[in-house]
């Protein structure tokens, strides 16, 4: 069977499940169902050959399901809001959808075939990568040689991101820490 | 409360013996980033887990003792300065920002590609502390909220 028929099964499991998600009572459930469509997306990786996104996103997924079921199922006030499904907004939601795929079908003719990009500068790295950098893995002579600049911004945004959490979560701590000593 | 002491007895000694081996296993990964599939990103998320593995079984109070928490984050802010000077050594030695200015050595070998080993490991050290702090830092406010 050609890739796309498996990517289509994928896809259509990964729909599957977060529908499952979101139509799920019980909030364990629901979690688990989101982590189908991550680990989905981990097989679709690895069908197109890209087994170092594979990898990360195996691994985050984890790493999500870990913090979702650590910090959900222990509270026991997460209670369904059933008034906030109106009629009237939920058909208009869906005919506006719908009129959005039926105008974007003309993009999808001009898209270039599967697997035939359009840009060259992917064959430029394949045919010099190993050479230039020395490198074996031509993802790693990518992101961290020819787009070095791209994970230092990724650095840069985890590390923002660290400080920006470890800053207010601690100060919550220490004034009740210090209410609590008053 | 059950998270402070950990676990059982049983996933206790399960996780003493196998955290030693996912960490190694992290290791592995970021060391051979320039070889085989995965680098720093996929290495430093198994060093996370693998310290998180021991938060789970062994509670917040082991964890902390254990670790250093502190060392952990001077770690992680101390290697995000270190690619910062790695990348400035590249104007100094290689004629501009962020370039490969070491010997690029014979394809396939572990000590080859020049600079991106090292920004390998960089990288995994950040990634594996700043994942873990955050969890730490999450799991704490939920047992204190807990707790009133």
């Amino acid at each position: 069977m050609p890739v796309e028929t498996w990517l289509y099964f994928i896809f259509g499991f990964m729909i599957l499940g977060s529908i499952v998600a979101l139509e799920m009572k019980d909030i364990l459930s629901a979690i688990i169902a989101i982590g189908v469509v991550g680990l989905g997306a981990s097989i679709a990786f690895l069908l197109l050959q890209a087994p170092d996104l594979a990898i990360v996103q195996f691994l985050f997924e984890i790493f999500a399901l870990i913090i979702l079921v650590r910090a959900f199922t222990r509270k026991e006030n997460h209670v369904q809001d059933p008034s906030g499904m109106n009629k009237f907004i939920v058909g208009l939601t869906v005919l506006s959808l719908l009129a959005i795929l039926y105008f974007s079908l003309p993009v999808f003719e001009n898209l270039p075939a599967f697997g035939a990009p359009k840009m060259t500068v992917a064959d430029f790295y394949l045919q010099n990568g190993a050479k230039d950098t020395g490198a074996a893995n031509l993802v790693a002579s990518v992101i961290l040689d020819y787009r070095a600049y791209d994970t230092l911004g990724e650095i840069t945004i985890l590390f923002t991101a660290i400080l920006g959490s470890l800053t207010i979560l601690r100060m919550k701590n220490r004034s009740k820490k210090e209410g609590e000593q008053e | 409360m059950k998270t402070q002491n950990g676990m059982t007895l049983i996933v206790k000694t399960v996780t003493r013996i196998t955290v030693w081996i996912i960490v190694l296993y992290g290791f592995y990964i970021i060391l051979h980033g320039h070889l085989t599939p995965g680098g720093g990103f996929g290495g430093g998320v198994i060093i996370a887990l693998a310290l998180l593995n021991v938060l789970l079984a062994f509670g917040r109070k082991f964890t902390e003792k254990w670790l250093h928490i502190g060392f952990l984050e001077k770690l992680e802010s101390s290697s995000a300065l270190l690619i910062l000077v790695l990348a400035l050594a590249g104007i100094w030695a290689g004629g501009s920002f962020l370039a490969n200015f070491l010997n690029t050595g014979t394809l396939f070998d572990l000590f080859s590609a020049g600079t991106l080993p090292i920004y390998n490991i960089l990288i995994g050290i950040k990634v594996a502390m700043s994942l873990f702090l955050v969890v730490w830092v999450l799991a704490g406010l939920k047992f204190e909220q807990g707790e009133e």
